[in-house]
């Protein structure tokens, strides 16, 4: 860990003014120095200057500017929370139960309860992937502005099946998984003001730039994050499969939201994570449900269809089962 | 015992040139408990020293051992009272932090250690030209081990993370920026990590010229003289328990069947909760060293060696430890570091090993690929086993499979090839059961598939087989408490299947002969045992105050247990579970005698003979005259000196050693039962339930003994389905060196465990106790693998059963 300086925003405006870069930028400028950045809870900041991935020359903390930890529900408005909000404000949420069932499977399942009780949404969005070779300081990979992805011949047992030509890092967030299924929408706030966007057009790809996961500019900060009212008749779930049960990150999760006619559904949408380097949109298994009644062999045609085109890596081929079944279940289970 | 082979095999964990069984000049006969209650429980006259003690009842009639008593220092771990090496504060105290290699295999061009010796707060640099611990080049000018410090060589690097210089500065932070400023040229050479890729023809070599290592842990390979061609060193073809027997092709050619089949585990590295570590302190009268060790004494003489001093100028202080399991013996790399700038520095220094440098630099239980062929007659007699086995501990020796093949069933016809293959990976060590573990999930495997090929249940074929009673009995208790019902191999139906599995477990019975502990009785009735011996957090601090206990009629909580340090009498390592059958008769010896002393001085006063005293309930009394009685306290308050004190040493076992001085007849014998739900459509496997039977001799404390049982099932678990060592082949690296993505079991992948425990008495020695910690751990993987393919009805002949593997043998995928 290096020496850094840090300094607690006393509000947005000031955050935004103190700022230089993102996590990102600061990675691929590291000769440059001089990196100012903002800090939520810290937990995946931390680990990256520990391990010596990032070395900003200032922290700017924004866990105690005012108003970032709301949490609102109304039947008109939908969800909206600010980036402070924790994980396990989320998860312990009754109406997200009730409305987002998906979001509170995520929520509930991501990390450990005592990560939950400190980590929050904004940082949660932001956090960089967990490939050990980007996590890895002896590894100078195309994500931290190198020339080589160690994952492509390497061990990539737990890296994508899709989009994987030129970084497989799969996205950390499982629960934008979810977040991306009920069409979720970030707000940025920046010098020249705010901008809002859905979170599937935040995420981007590694064809777009393959050192950073979004596209946030140097000086932009998450404000808010908010989820659109559900038609009546919206059904949810999620499910994640880890290596272990205890806490753990995925090695594929499914998200799937549901707008139930009696026993047709109108619309689907599923999401899959940890299976690309963005929250990935399933959109053949999505037709396919599209006025249909579910049943077990409908919903297993759903799995079969989530994976085509699949290019899975040298230790990664179990992935395309895992999903086939996730995708079945979860849409079994939100019916 | 068939000719054992020609060269010379080495014991674990005892002296090579010492005197043989030792003779007395006075004997007595006893007469000791000996076989196992409600089964086959006599007595046997044995011939000993006529200054042991008399033989101690069965357990139900001792009012201290073998009953169920809590930690007598758990209220310091709890408090946080207990110090750690990782606690231990000096004052002037400075800490120390390793540049480490970058390169798995690299020369060092030049190195610069100005900028780093110049920076603030850094009071001392240096490099170290090899590292202790792995294996060591004999003809290139390096002598291990006496060199291992001196200044003027540069090391060969050969793995990522090998420690390449050290700096001791006032803080930990100052440290690592420090060795930031290191400045080292490197020639990169050509490397291997994977097992297959380093034995092939051409591979990178790790080692130009032979090499030896000292043994440190109880593994088979790495034997003194072996052949070495390429990265490939060996064969061993015999253990302590011999060499090869009988014709192995004859038998195969008489058998009616063989099965055969190719079975390969893991590099699973050592996650002790407490890292590595020294704190060492050089004075001029006096090395002091506080340190995170499995044996006290080996630190103490690996230091007096390497730097020239008497035995008595060096105390190694371990009164708490968290954790070892086999690659905590000795000073290792950071302990030869930490003397070293202490003694440069003038101050004392602080070197704990970071999770990182933990699980690339400090051991691991190396990887294996064994090939396993049995052949049986039809009636399922075994005719003949064949092993041969590959395995790499990186820059070390000692892969082997262990001893289970060759000793754990009878068969006339066995012969075993096994290998080191080196790689330039971080060395490997003893892990809890070194070898055995490995050699378990092969034979058990085989085992079960020779009996589905007989038609037998894998419980009734071991019948048959298994000349062990202990196991017999364990078999026995074992199907009852877990009730075992088998359903045809993949037959259970839905998506999840169920399915049981039973594995025996095999560890020999060995006994550390240098082990010794004092006791004294002080005037006012306070007791102290004393001894080198240290306490992992296996418990050895409360089974020798039940011992001292019993033996003076007192409460374990009456005794004062001073251990861990080598001011003490050496005791023994905490290793090969040796401790509790090595060091307590040590100590009910010890008590015994100082009790005979005081028992000398009340007879005086009392007029009666010595043997018509005794000390119960915290009385001494005289069996003829009842009133003759006074308190223990009252009496220690009369004693003539101040203190009364008695050393003892552990003596040989009661009828002899089976080979050497260190390997007792009788083995520690196990029977795991695993049940198993795998997700045929995920691939994912979940232990539900184990049930863990269990033999260590007469059992002095359940409750620690339960503990131990549940952590090997516990380590057993992890191994089975999720441990591994990810290296990266392109670099070198491991990918996974932390405890995120290294992945060890946590509460949820805890299974239901039950233990069955039996009391077994072997009449080896005055308290008849022996080890638990590494049989608890043996038969777990190889349980839940029979269980698995009973489940899905095909076998996973590799380690870890991930859903990939899973699916894969599914066919799914
Ligand atoms: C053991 C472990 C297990 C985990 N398991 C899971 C899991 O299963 N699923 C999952 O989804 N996550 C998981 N996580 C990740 C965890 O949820 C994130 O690390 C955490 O949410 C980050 O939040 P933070 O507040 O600590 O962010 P910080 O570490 O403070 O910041 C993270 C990044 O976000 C940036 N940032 C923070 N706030 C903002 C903002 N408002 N606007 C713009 N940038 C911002 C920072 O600059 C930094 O780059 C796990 C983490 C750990 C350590």
């Amino acid at each position: 860990m290096n020496r850094f300086e840090y300094i607690k925003a006393p509000s947005v405006g000031e955050a935004i003014k103190m700022m230089n870069s993102t996590v990102p930028e600061a990675i691929i400028n590291a000769n440059k120095g001089g990196a100012h950045i903002v800090k939520a809870a810290g937990v995946d900041l931390l680990d990256l200057i520990k391990e010596g991935v990032v070395s900003p020359d200032r922290v700017i903390d924004l866990r105690q500017i005012p108003g970032l930890d709301k949490l609102n529900f109304d039947q008109q408005n939908g969800l909206s929370f600010g980036p402070m909000v924790t994980i396990a404000t989320l998860a312990e949420n009754k109406e997200v139960y009730k409305n987002y069932r998906a979001l509170h499977e995520a929520t509930a399942h991501a990390a450990t309860p005592q990560i939950r009780n400190m980590a929050t949404m904004g940082g949660n969005l932001m956090q960089r992937p967990r490939c050990w070779y980007f996590r890895s300081e002896g590894h100078h990979c195309l994500k931290k502005g190198g020339d080589v992805c160690f994952a492509q011949k390497g061990q990539n047992q737990l890296h994508a099946i899709f989009d994987t030509q030129i970084c497989p890092c799969v996205h950390p967030s499982s629960i934008a998984t979810a977040l991306v299924a009920f069409d979720a929408k970030v707000e940025l706030s920046g010098p020249d003001g705010k901008r809002n966007l859905l979170l599937s057009e935040f995420f981007t790809l590694p064809e777009a730039n393959v050192t950073c996961e979004n596209n946030a500019q140097s000086k932009e900060i998450i404000t808010n994050i908010t989820l659109p009212v559900l038609k009546p008749g919206t059904r949810s779930f999620y499910i994640k499969q880890g290596q272990r049960e205890s806490y753990d990150w995925s090695m594929g999760d499914v998200a799937v939201v549901l707008e139930m006619e009696g026993k047709q559904c109108k619309t689907a949408r599923i999401v899959l994570g940890a299976a690309a380097p963005v929250p990935m949109r399933a959109s053949k298994a999505e037709a396919l449900l599209k006025g249909k009644t579910i049943t077990e062999k409908l919903a297993a045609k759903a799995g079969e269809l989530a994976v085509e085109g699949a290019t899975p890596m040298e230790h990664n081929h179990y992935k395309i089962q895992l999903f086939k079944t996730l995708v079945k279940r979860s849409i079994l289970a939100a019916v | 015992m068939a000719d054992i082979n020609k060269k010379k095999i080495v014991l674990p964990l005892a002296p090579n040139e010492e005197f043989g069984s030792v003779k007395h000049l006075n004997t007595k006969k006893i007469k000791l408990p000996h076989g196992i209650p409600g089964h086959n429980l006599t007595e046997i006259e044995r011939e000993v020293s006529a200054d042991e003690p008399p033989a101690l009842a069965v357990n139900d009639q001792l009012s201290v051992v073998g009953k169920r008593t809590k930690r007598i220092d758990a209220i310091y771990k709890v408090t946080g009272a207990a110090k750690y090496t990782s606690d231990i504060q000096l004052p002037g105290m400075l800490y120390g932090k390793f540049l480490r290699s970058p390169h798995p295999h690299a020369k060092i061009k030049s190195i610069d250690v100005s900028a780093a010796e110049r920076h603030r707060g850094v009071h001392a640099v240096h490099i170290l030209s090899v590292e202790p611990g792995g294996a060591v080049q004999r003809d290139n000018g390096h002598d291990a081990p006496a060199e291992t410090y001196h200044v003027d060589k540069l090391p060969v690097l050969r793995y990522v993370g090998q420690p390449i210089a050290g700096v001791a500065a006032i803080s930990d932070k100052v440290a690592r920026e420090a060795v930031q400023l290191i400045k080292v040229e490197y020639e990169t050479l050509p490397f291997v990590v994977d097992l297959d890729e380093a034995m092939k023809k051409g591979a990178p070599l790790v080692f130009e010229e032979k090499v030896e290592q000292q043994q440190t842990g109880g593994d088979v390979g790495g034997e003194a003289g072996a052949g070495q061609q390429g990265n490939l060193r060996g064969p061993s073809i015999g253990s302590f328990y011999g060499g090869p027997r009988g014709d192995v092709d004859q038998g195969f050619n008489e058998s009616d069947i063989v099965v055969e089949g190719e079975f390969r585990t893991q590099v699973q590295t050592h996650c002790a909760l407490e890292t590595h570590g020294i704190v060492a302190d050089w004075q001029t009268n006096m090395l002091t060293i506080y340190a995170s060790t499995q044996s006290t004494k080996s630190v103490r003489n690996d230091l007096a060696e390497l730097f020239d001093l008497p035995l008595s100028k060096v105390r190694v202080i371990t009164e708490y430890m968290g954790g070892g399991f086999g690659a905590k013996f000795g000073a290792g790399h950071f302990g030869v570091m930490a003397v070293v700038l202490s003694k440069k520095s003038g101050h004392p220094v602080k070197l704990m090993l970071d999770r990182k440098e933990e699980q690339t630099t400090a051991g691991n239980r190396p990887n294996s690929q064994q090939m396993l062929k049995i052949g049986v007659k039809k009636d399922g007699t075994l005719q003949a086993i064949d092993l041969t086995s590959y395995g790499t501990a990186g820059i070390g020796l000692g892969a082997g499979v262990g001893r289970v093949a060759q000793d754990m069933y009878t068969c006339s016809n066995f012969r075993m090839a096994q290998y080191d293959v080196f790689t330039h990976a971080g060395p490997g060590a003893a892990f809890r059961a070194p070898g055995n573990v490995q050699g378990c999930f092969a034979l058990e495997q085989l085992i079960d598939e020779i009996a589905e090929k007989l038609n037998l249940d894998p419980l009734a074929y071991r019948d048959k087989i298994d000349q062990s009673e202990i196991r017999k009995v364990e078999r026995k208790k074992g199907a009852e408490k877990f009730g075992w019902k088998r359903k045809q191999p993949g037959s259970d139906s839905g998506v999840v299947k169920k399915g049981i599995g039973v594995a025996q477990g095999h560890w020999p019975r060995i006994i550390h002969v240098d082990s010794s502990a004092t006791v004294r009785i002080n005037k006012g009735g306070s007791v102290e045992i004393m001894s080198g011996v240290q306490d992992i957090g296996t418990g050895t601090k409360t089974i020798l105050a039940q011992v001292v206990a019993e033996e003076l009629g007192l409460k374990a909580e009456d005794i004062t247990v001073k251990i861990g340090d080598t001011t003490y009498p050496d005791g023994p390592g905490s290793g090969g579970s040796v401790t509790a059958g090595s060091i307590t008769p040590a100590a009910r010896n010890a008590a015994y005698q100082a009790k005979m002393q005081l028992l000398g001085q009340v007879a005086g006063g009392w007029q009666v003979e010595i043997a018509d005293l005794d000390m119960e309930k915290g009385e001494i009394f005289a069996k003829s005259d009842t009133s003759k009685r006074m308190s223990f306290v009252d009496a220690t308050k009369k004693m003539r000196t101040n203190q009364i004190m008695a050393t003892a040493s552990r003596p040989d076992d009661y009828g002899g050693f089976e080979v050497g001085n260190a390997i007792g007849y009788d083995r520690l014998g196990s029977v795991q039962f695993a049940e198993v739900s795998v997700d045929t459509e995920t691939g994912v496997i979940k232990v539900d339930r184990v049930v863990a039977a269990h033999s260590c001799g007469r059992p002095l404390n359940p409750l620690q003994i339960e503990s131990q049982i549940n952590g090997g099932v516990i380590m057993g678990v992890g191994y089975a389905l999720y441990e591994d060592r990810i290296m990266d082949k392109e670099t070198g690296y491991m990918v996974n060196a932390n405890l995120d993505q290294y992945k060890l079991p946590y509460s949820k992948e805890i299974p239901h465990i039950e233990n069955i425990i039996i009391e077994q008495y072997g009449a080896h020695s005055s308290t008849d106790a022996s080890g638990i910690g590494e049989p608890a751990n043996v038969a777990t993987a190889a349980a839940i693998a029979n269980a698995v393919y009973n489940a899905i009805g095909v076998r996973i002949y590799e380690l870890p059963m991930t859903p990939d593997k899973v699916l894969a043998a599914l066919q799914v995928i």
